[in-house]
């Protein structure tokens, strides 16, 4: 299950309609308690794929690592990564499928229908290799959680 | 000793540990370091003819390895080396 603070889910449902047509992209931290990761901030990336924005994401790896630090410094983990479906179903596609490498981590996608956010799912990515990965759906548990500053835009 | 940081996805292969401190030269010597210390990691950081999986990016503090000496790159006791799989996907099948 994800928990995550109101205002951490609007700020990445807002992301998508910032981006909309194109695909937005970021992080979620915070920390893994059991099956639970509970998402005490995020961080906006850009989306690398200047080719095909509009239906294909890519976060620079360097962002990533910087994230990772900065995240480390408060405390935090990479528990997981969201982006947008720009008019198209807030469903996982085989190729967020073949790009997840992330296993525990959730994958919450939001569906933006003509620049307006619409679902938002969360998917974990559960198996223990690439051979039998899979994702799985998840329950997204929007809470009023103690909330660290977040939505640092990069 | 320069420092390997494990990301959460492989951490339950390294005892839970977030990052691990490994004595080497080079980038290739830590990570074999840590395959020694923690087996089980080789099948998600190579492919079976031992080559690095093309999602798994390394890095040398803020340096992707492929764009220094890859695996020979020389690195310094308080060097930083960060294992990060990719993140990408998107709507279009």
């Amino acid at each position: 299950m994800l928990k995550i603070d109101k205002s951490h889910y609007e700020a990445l449902r807002c992301h998508g309609e910032e981006t909309y047509p194109y695909e937005c992209c970021g992080v979620l931290l915070g920390t893994m308690n059991g099956e639970q990761r509970i998402v005490t901030s995020t961080a906006r990336c850009g989306n690398t794929r200047d080719d095909s924005p509009h239906n294909r994401y890519h976060i620079d790896p360097r962002e990533l690592v910087r994230i990772q630090r900065e995240g480390r410094e408060r405390g935090e983990d990479i528990v997981g990564f969201y982006h947008s479906h720009p008019d198209h179903p807030a469903r996982w596609s085989p190729t967020d499928l073949a790009e997840a490498h992330w296993f525990s981590c959730s994958y919450v996608i939001t569906s933006v229908a003509k620049g307006k956010a619409e679902v938002t799912n969360s998917f974990e990515l559960s198996g223990s290799d690439e051979a039998d990965k899979k994702f799985v759906d998840e329950k997204i548990e929007i809470g009023e959680l103690e909330s660290k500053p977040q939505g640092r835009a990069s | 000793m320069a420092k390997i940081q494990i990301p959460t996805p492989l951490r339950q292969y390294t005892n839970k540990q977030e990052s691990i401190e490994i004595k080497a030269s080079t980038v290739g010597d830590a990570l074999s370091g840590l395959l020694a210390k923690h087996p089980d990691l080789r099948r998600h950081l190579y492919t079976e003819d031992g080559k690095l999986r093309a999602f798994v990016n390394v890095y040398l503090n803020d340096e992707d390895i492929r764009y220094l000496q890859k695996e020979a790159t020389t690195i310094k006791d308080s060097d930083n080396i960060s294992i990060v799989p990719s993140i990408a996907g998107g709507a279009r099948q």
